[in-house]
C-alpha cells in the first residue's frame, strides 16, 4: 500500500508501547529525521528508560523538532501521543511553523504489544500500563481528525505495516521546477480591456472576440526558447468594468496552461458567495454580482471550482521566485498553514483601521530579508513598489492607475495606463517615499556573519571586526546610500633582494609572472587621498537612483567611507561635482552609456588639502624639529670635538665620529622634507585641486569589470581630458616575458620617483584575473626610495637590512576577500539589489579593515 | 634631543663637579630607548657648556612598540628622537642622578651654592602654551625665551610649529635647575614614552619636593605631568595639600560637573515618573546614568547600549553585572547598538534614554535615528537631552567651533530642538514636551534641552 505524506510534514507516531513504532521509523524515515522520545531521555539521563526525566526529555526532544521545521525539514516524533495534551504540543508546534501534522496510528492488538514487552531484554512495563495505554488509544482514534491532523493512517496489524510505501509528494505550491519565463500581472479588478492591451504589449496573441490570450511560438526569440506564461496575481473581479470577462479570461489561460494564478481576498470572498455562503457585497462585489446574475448557472460553477482551486501561493524557478496576492514573508515561502494562508490573502494587519476605515498593514517588506523575489499586489500604489527583494505589482488600474506586468527573470516592467478611473479609491493611493522603507536593520551587519561574493569562497567577519566597524560606520562613514563601493587594500611587492632597495619592480613583475600573465599594466601612482566618487547627472537622478533627497547629486568619500569634504566644504563639493557632471555632459558621456551615474575610483590631490592634520602633527613637524635638533646638535658636537684630541679614555664615545653620522641624519631629513613637499601645494576653492581617475567602476546596469585597465584609462582621457580639474595617469603595458620592456617599464619607474613620483601600481590587463591558486592580486604598489622616506622615516635607508623583514601574506589575503567583496557591492547595487544587500558587503570591507595590519605595507 | 647647560661666573668649571662628568672627556651612558652622550662645547674661562644629547635610532623606537600595538602609537616618522621630552627627564635621572639629589663627594658645598646658570632645551614641544612657560618658570626666579620655529618654512601659510627652543636662565641651585626641568619638560611635552602608574605620583612628589607646594600654579603643573590619568592628578593634588575630597581639574570645572549631575537627576526623575520598569540607556557611555537607574529600585531592567565597545567596556569595568547576586544578574544588561540602524531589541524596553547623544551623530542621520527609535522600537516613553547652543557663549572658553566638544557634530538651539522634537512627535504619533535643565542666563536660557516624549494611544 502506498500513503501520501507533505514532503515537508510533523509526523506524529502514535500508540501504545510495543506496537511497532520504532520499527515502522526506522524502516521508512532517515535516522536523523526521527526523534524518538527513547533517546532523548538518554541524552539528559544516561538511561533510556528514566521516566523521572521525562519532561526534560520532551522539552529537547521539541525544541530540535522546532529547529528542524524550522529549517524546513521532515520530522517524525516517535513516542506514544497518546494524550491530547502530547499531541497539542506537537501540534502547536507543526502550526508554528507553518507545516502539515500527519498521524499514523498503531493500533494494535493487545497481545502483541504484551507479547513484545515481554522480550524487551532492557525494558518491562507491567501489562496494567500497556492496557491503560491502549485504552488511552481507542478513546484517541475518534480524535485525531477534529484535532487538526491533516493526513491520518492507522494500522490495526502488523500485517498491514508490512509492504507499505511512504511516497512523499511535493506540496501544491511547489512549482520549483518551473523556471518560467513569466509576465506576472498585478490586480486586474475587472479591467478587462487594459488587461488585452497589456498581454499584447507583452507580446501574446490575443482574441477579443473569442475573448482567449496565449503565447505565440514565432521563433523570434531563438529556436527551443521556452514560451512564456502569465501568473495573475489574483483580485480579478469588483469595482470593474467587465469582472465576468476578465474572469472567462483568466479562467481560459489557467485552463489550457498559458497562465497560473494565485488566489486574492476579493476572489476568496467570491469563491465564499458562490459555495452559498453569506458574504457583504461592498467593495465591488455588488457590480460582480450583477454581470454573474446573467450568467449561465454552469459558468457559475465553472467559476467555483477554479477558484476552489487556486492556491494562495507559488514558489518558482528554483526558489527564486515567489508569488502571492499580497506578498509572503520568507518564514512562510513554501509552507501550508491557515496563517499561511490568511497572509498570502490578506497581508498582516494590526487589527486597527485607519481613518479610511481600511485595515492598517504591516509593512512585511520592509522586514524581508530572503532570497526569494517575491512579487505581489494588493496595496494599490501609484509606482511598482520595491523594496528588499520584493516588488508590488497592483499599481491601482481600476482606481485609474496602471495596469502592471513584471517580465521575470528580466525584471523589467510593462505597464499600461488605465481607460480611465472606473472606481474613485477610498484613499489616495499609495506610495513609499522614495528609498524610505531602507531603514538598515543592525542583525543585518552585526555578529559572526559570513559573505559569498562570486568571485570568492565564503568570506567570514568575525565578531569583533563587525562591532569595530559598527562603530566606524555609525560615527564616521558617509550615509550608507551613497556608499555602494569601498576600494581593497593594496599590497606592495615581495621585497626587493637589491641591497640598496626596499621595494623595486622586479618582484612586481615575478609575482605577475608566477600567477601566469605574459602583461601587466603599470599606471603611474598618484600621491594624494584616494576617493571614491559617486556622481550623478542631476539631483533628481541622485535622489530616483540612490534615494538621497537633500538635493546632492553625488559625493566623494574616502577608502574608509568617510566623506572626503568637511561638512563646511560642501559648496566646493558640489562645485566639483557639478563641474565633473557637466563635462561629462558636454562629451557626451551620459547619453552614449545610458547613464545618469556613475562611480569612479581615483585620487584625489594635493595630500595638503586632506593630511593638513597629519602634516601638522607628524610630517612636517618632524622634519622641522629634526632638521633643527640635529643642527644644533652638530654644533655643540662640532665644538667638544674641536677640543679634544679624541676619545679620552677606553670607551668613550669617539665625538668626531658622531658628528659625521649626525650630518649624514641632517641630510636625511632634508631629504625627507622636500618628499611630502612635493605633494603639498595650496588651493583656493577648487583651484589647486587634480582628480586622477583610474576606474570607471559602475553606471548604470554595468558593472565595469569586463574593460580592461588599459582601456578605463583611454576612456576617461577621452571623456574627462578637457577638464582642468582631471589629471591623466601615465601608463605603460609591459610584455612580461620580454626583458627589454621590463627593463624599460623599470628604468620609467626609476625616473618617476627620482622626479618626486610615488611610485608604481601593476595590474592585470584585465579587471579580474584568475590564476592557478584563485584570484590574482588585482593590484601591486612599487614605491620610490624617496617617498618610502615617508612611510619608514626620514632615516630608513640606514637601516634598511631591518626593514626588509616583512610578511605582505595576510595584507594580500586581505586585499583579495577586499577585492571581491567591493565587486559585489557593486554587482548588487547595479542589479538593483536591496540597501541592506550592497551595505553588508561595504560594511564587510570596512570590518576586515579593522584587522591590525603593519601600516606601512 | 639636546639640553645644554650652562654655568657662568669665575668658577664655571664647578659644573663639572657637580655633573660628575669631567669636562675633558666625553661619555656615553646606555639607555633603553638609545644613548645618551656628555660632553662639553666649551669649558674655559667664565663660561662652561655642559651637553646632554640623546641619541635615539628611531627605528629602535618604533621596534620596541610594535608588537606592543602595530606600530600605530609610535610611527615611523616621530619626532620622539628629535623633541625635549619624558626621554629627556628620563635621560637627565639616569645620567645626573647624583646632581640631581644635590650630592657632591669632592666638594661638599657646592650643591648648596645658587649658581648663575642657564639651561637651553632644543625643540620643546609647546602646544600653543607660551603663555604658561613664563607663569610656570618666573615663580622660580628665571628669565625664560622661548623661539618658536616655523613647520616648514616653504609653506609660510602653514604658521609656526609647536616647537621652540626653551632658554631660562637664574641665581639658582644646580640641582633645583635639574629638579625643575624634569618634571616641567613632561608637564609642556605631554607625550609620556611610557605608562603612569601610581609610582609617578611618587616620582612627582620626589622631584617637586621644596619647590612644588608652594608654587602658584602647582595645580597646572601636577595636572599636567600626570594629565594621561585623572584619578592619578586627582591623587596628587589631595596629597600634596592633605585634603582628600577636594577635586579640582582644568578639564573640567565645578560648573560643568553640577550640570552633569543635574541632568541625569532630571532623566531618572523622568524615567521614575513614566512608570516603565524596564529602560534602555543609549549611548550609555561608561556608565554614569546607569549606575543611577541601578539604585531605582522601580526598574527590574536595566540595559546600557553604546556604539563604542571601549565604552562598553568602561562601563562593564565601573558597574561589575557579573558581581551583581543572583536575583539580581539579569538586571542589567550591556550590548552594542548603533542609532543609525533599526535595532529589534531597543522594543524590549518601556523607556528609552537618550542623554547627550543626539548631538554626535551627523545631522543627516537624525531622520534614521528618528525611524528606530519611534517608528520601529515605539517604547511608551523616549527621554533625549542635548546641548542648548544659545547657552554656549555663557561658558568662559569657547570651542573655535563655537559647540561644545570636539565630537559635536551639531547643537540646537532652544527654538530648533523645539521644532525638530515637534516634528519627530507627530510624524510617529507620540507627544513631546520640551524642557530646560540647569540654571538659565539672561537670554540664552539654561545650558541644557530635555525633550520628554510619550506615545499616544
Amino acid at each position: 500500500m502506498r500513503i501520501e505524506i507533505p514532503s515537508f510534514c510533523l509526523v506524529a507516531l502514535v500508540g501504545a508501547t510495543g506496537s511497532g513504532k520504532s520499527t515502522f521509523a526506522a524502516r521508512h524515515f532517515k535516522p536523523t529525521e526521527v526523534l524518538g522520545s527513547d533517546f532523548f531521555r538518554g541524552l539528559v539521563a544516561d538511561d533510556e528508560n528514566d521516566q523521572g526525566a521525562s519532561q526534560d526529555a520532551f522539552d529537547c526532544l521539541y525544541h530540535v523538532a522546532g529547529k528542524r521545521l524550522a529549517a524546513g525539514r521532515l520530522t517524525v516524533l516517535d513516542a506514544t501521543n497518546l494524550k491530547t495534551e502530547a499531541r497539542a504540543r506537537a501540534l502547536r508546534l507543526a502550526k508554528d511553523w507553518h507545516c502539515l501534522p500527519v498521524a499514523l496510528v498503531f493500533d494494535m492488538p493487545r497481545e502483541i504489544c504484551l507479547e513484545r514487552n515481554r522480550l524487551r531484554p532492557d525494558r518491562q512495563y507491567p501489562a496494567r500500563v500497556i492496557d491503560a495505554q491502549i485504552r488511552e488509544l481507542k478513546r484517541s482514534l475518534g480524535r485525531l481528525k477534529r484535532e487538526g491532523f491533516r493526513v491520518l493512517q492507522v494500522f490495526g496489524t502488523p500485517g498491514e505495516t508490512e509492504g507499505i510505501e511512504i511516497e512523499r509528494v511535493r506540496l501544491w505550491n511547489d512549482k520549483r521546477t518551473e523556471s518560467g519565463p513569466f509576465d506576472v500581472i498585478g490586480d486586474i479588478h475587472g479591467c478587462h480591456r487594459e488587461l488585452c492591451a497589456l498581454l499584447e504589449r507583452l507580446g501574446y496573441a490575443v482574441r477579443q472576440d473569442e475573448n482567449r490570450a496565449w503565447w505565440p511560438q514565432t521563433g523570434d526569440d531563438g529556436p527551443g526558447a521556452a514560451a512564456r506564461r502569465v501568473i495573475f496575481l489574483g483580485d480579478f473581479c469588483d469595482r470593474g468594468p467587465e469582472n465576468v470577462k476578465t474572469l472567462r479570461l483568466a479562467m481560459d489561460m489557467v485552463r489550457t496552461g498559458q497562465a497560473l494564478a494565485v488566489l486574492g481576498n476579493h476572489d476568496a470572498r467570491l469563491l465564499r458567495h458562490l459555495e452559498g455562503r453569506q458574504v457583504r457585497t461592498d467593495h465591488g462585489l455588488d457590480l460582480t454580482l450583477a454581470e454573474l446574475a446573467k450568467e449561465p448557472p454552469e459558468f457559475l460553477a465553472q467559476a467555483r471550482d477554479f477558484l476552489a482551486g487556486l492556491i494562495s501561493h507559488y514558489c518558482l524557478d528554483g526558489g527564486r521566485l515567489v508569488v502571492a496576492h499580497a506578498g509572503l514573508k520568507e518564514s512562510m515561502q513554501g509552507r501550508a498553514s491557515k496563517a499561511v494562508r490568511s497572509f498570502c490573502l490578506y497581508g498582516e494587519t494590526t487589527g486597527e483601521t485607519d481613518e479610511y476605515g481600511l485595515p492598517v498593514r504591516l509593512d512585511w517588506a520592509r522586514e524581508y530579508r530572503g532570497q526569494a523575489l517575491v512579487a505581489y499586489g494588493h496595496c494599490p500604489t501609484i509606482v511598482p513598489q520595491e523594496l528588499n527583494n520584493t516588488i508590488g505589482l497592483d499599481t491601482g488600474c481600476v482606481f485609474g492607475g496602471r495596469l502592471t506586468a513584471l517580465r521575470y527573470p528580466e525584471r523589467e516592467l510593462v505597464q499600461v495606463a488605465a481607460a480611465k478611473e472606473h472606481c474613485a479609491p477610498a484613499k489616495p493611493l499609495g506610495r513609499r517615499d522614495g528609498h524610505d522603507g531602507e531603514l538598515l536593520n543592525v542583525r543585518d551587519v552585526l555578529g559572526l556573519r559570513r559573505i559569498s561574493p562570486r568571485l570568492a569562497p565564503g568570506i567570514a567577519i568575525r565578531e569583533e571586526q563587525a562591532a569595530a566597524a559598527l562603530e566606524t560606520m555609525s560615527r564616521f562613514a558617509a550615509d550608507p546610500r551613497w556608499l555602494v563601493y569601498l576600494p581593497p587594500t593594496m599590497s606592495p611587492g615581495e621585497t626587493s633582494g637589491l641591497e640598496d632597495f626596499l621595494e623595486h619592480p622586479a618582484e612586481i613583475f615575478g609575482y605577475f609572472r608566477h600567477q601566469g600573465l605574459s602583461q601587466v599594466v603599470c599606471e603611474e601612482k598618484h600621491m594624494g587621498s584616494r576617493v571614491v566618487v559617486i556622481l550623478t547627472r542631476d539631483a533628481q537622478s541622485a535622489a530616483r537612483r540612490f534615494g538621497v533627497t537633500d538635493g546632492r547629486q553625488g559625493l566623494v568619500y574616502t577608502r574608509t567611507g568617510r566623506p572626503f569634504f568637511e561638512a563646511g566644504e560642501r559648496a566646493l563639493e558640489d562645485e566639483l561635482l557639478g563641474r565633473l557632471a557637466v563635462t561629462l555632459e558636454a562629451t557626451g558621456f551620459w547619453g552614449q552609456n545610458a547613464t545618469d551615474w556613475l562611480v569612479l575610483d581615483g585620487e584625489l590631490m594635493p595630500w595638503s588639502a586632506k593630511a593638513m592634520k597629519l602634516l601638522e602633527t607628524q610630517y612636517a613637524a618632524t622634519g622641522t624639529a629634526g632638521r633643527r635638533a640635529l643642527a644644533e646638535a652638530g654644533a655643540a658636537l662640532a665644538l667638544a670635538s674641536a677640543r679634544m684630541a679624541g676619545p679620552a679614555e677606553e670607551g668613550d664615545p669617539d665625538l668626531a665620529a658622531t658628528l659625521a653620522r649626525f650630518r649624514d641624519r641632517q641630510e636625511d631629513l632634508d631629504r625627507f622634507r622636500e618628499a611630502y613637499r612635493r605633494y603639498c601645494w595650496p588651493v583656493a576653492g577648487l583651484k589647486g585641486f587634480a582628480l586622477a581617475p583610474f576606474h570607471i567602476l559602475a553606471t548604470e546596469g554595468r558593472v565595469w569589470s569586463d574593460v580592461g585597465h588599459m582601456a578605463h584609462l583611454d576612456i576617461l582621457d577621452r571623456f574627462l581630458g578637457g577638464e582642468p580639474l582631471f589629471r591623466t595617469t601615465a601608463r605603460l603595458l609591459v610584455d612580461l616575458p620580454d626583458p627589454a620592456s621590463c627593463s624599460l617599464a623599470t628604468d620609467w619607474w626609476l625616473d618617476l620617483t627620482a622626479a618626486g613620483g610615488e611610485g608604481l601600481v601593476a595590474k592585470p590587463p584585465s579587471w579580474i584575473a584568475q590564476g592557478p591558486h584563485g584570484l590574482v592580486q588585482p593590484a601591486l604598489k612599487c614605491r620610490g626610495r624617496e617617498y618610502l622616506r615617508l612611510i619608514y622615516g626620514p632615516e630608513y635607508r640606514r637601516s634598511l637590512d631591518r626593514l626588509k623583514k616583512r610578511q605582505p601574506g595576510r595584507k594580500r589575503r586581505l586585499a583579495r576577500q577586499e577585492f571581491a567583496l567591493g565587486l559585489e557591492a557593486l554587482e548588487r547595487f547595479v542589479a538593483r539589489e536591496p540597501l541592506y544587500r550592497v551595505h553588508e558587503c561595504v560594511f564587510a570591507i570596512l570590518a576586515l579593515e579593522s584587522e591590525p595590519m603593519d601600516p606601512r605595507l | 634631543m639636546l639640553l645644554s647647560l650652562t654655568c657662568f661666573g669665575p668658577q664655571a668649571t664647578d659644573l663639572g663637579y657637580l655633573l660628575h662628568k669631567n669636562p675633558s672627556r666625553g661619555q656615553a651612558f646606555p639607555l633603553p630607548f638609545g644613548q645618551a652622550l656628555v660632553f662639553y662645547p666649551e669649558a674655559a674661562g667664565d663660561r662652561c657648556t655642559a651637553c646632554l644629547l640623546l641619541d635615539i635610532d628611531p627605528l629602535d623606537l618604533a621596534k620596541g612598540r610594535e608588537d606592543a600595538d602595530g606600530g600605530g602609537l609610535f610611527q615611523y616618522v616621530n619626532d620622539r628622537p628629535f623633541v625635549a621630552s619624558s626621554f629627556m627627564s628620563a635621560a637627565m635621572a639616569r645620567v645626573f642622578g647624583t646632581a640631581m639629589a644635590g650630592r657632591c663627594a669632592k666638594r661638599p658645598e657646592l650643591p648648596r651654592t645658587a649658581l648663575d646658570l642657564e639651561a637651553r632645551l632644543t625643540m620643546l614641544p609647546c602646544r600653543g602654551d607660551t603663555a604658561w612657560l613664563e607663569r610656570v618658570f618666573a615663580p622660580l626666579g628665571y628669565q625664560t625665551s622661548f623661539t618658536p620655529v616655523p613647520l616648514d618654512e616653504s609653506f609660510e601659510e602653514w604658521g609656526a610649529s609647536l616647537y621652540g627652543d626653551l632658554a631660562i636662565r637664574g641665581r639658582v641651585r644646580l640641582c633645583d635647575l635639574l629638579n625643575h626641568l624634569y618634571v616641567l619638560i613632561p608637564v609642556f611635552d605631554r607625550q609620556k614614552h611610557y605608562w603612569m602608574g601610581e609610582d609617578e605620583v611618587d616620582k612627582l612628589l620626589r622631584h617637586g619636593q621644596g619647590w612644588l607646594e608652594g608654587h602658584p600654579e602647582r595645580d597646572f603643573i601636577a595636572g599636567r605631568y600626570l594629565s594621561p590619568s585623572r584619578d592619578l592628578a586627582r591623587m596628587a593634588k589631595d596629597r600634596l595639600d592633605g585634603d582628600p575630597g577636594r577635586e579640582v581639574a582644568e578639564d573640567w570645572g565645578d560648573e560643568a560637573q553640577s550640570l552633569r549631575e543635574t541632568r541625569l537627576a532630571a532623566v531618572v526623575e523622568v524615567l521614575k515618573a513614566s512608570g516603565a520598569r524596564s529602560v534602555l540607556d543609549l549611548g550609555c557611555g561608561g556608565g554614569t546614568l546607569l549606575r543611577r537607574l541601578l539604585k531605582e529600585r522601580c526598574f527590574t531592567r536595566i540595559a546600557g547600549a553604546d556604539v563604542s565597545p571601549a565604552a562598553l567596556e568602561r562601563a562593564a569595568r565601573r558597574l561589575r553585572p557579573d558581581r551583581l547576586p543572583e536575583g539580581a544578574k539579569d538586571r542589567l544588561q550591556l550590548f552594542q547598538a548603533s542609532l543609525a540602524y533599526a535595532d529589534d531589541r531597543f522594543a524590549e524596553y518601556e523607556a528609552l534614554a537618550l542623554v547627550e547623544v543626539l548631538e554626535h551623530l551627523d545631522p543627516w542621520r537624525l531622520d534614521a535615528m528618528a525611524q528606530a527609535i519611534f517608528r520601529e522600537a515605539r517604547p511608551a516613553t523616549v527621554v533625549l537631552s542635548t546641548p542648548n547652543r544659545e547657552y554656549n557663549q555663557a561658558f568662559g572658553r569657547p570651542r573655535p567651533s563655537g559647540l561644545r566638544h570636539a565630537d559635536h557634530r551639531f547643537e540646537f538651539t532652544r527654538q530648533e530642538f523645539r521644532d525638530w522634537a515637534g516634528k519627530v512627535a507627530v510624524d510617529h504619533g507620540y507627544r513631546v514636551d520640551c524642557q530646560e535643565i540647569g540654571v538659565p542666563a539672561e537670554g540664552l536660557g539654561a545650558p541644557s534641552l530635555m525633550g520628554v516624549f510619550q506615545r499616544c494611544g
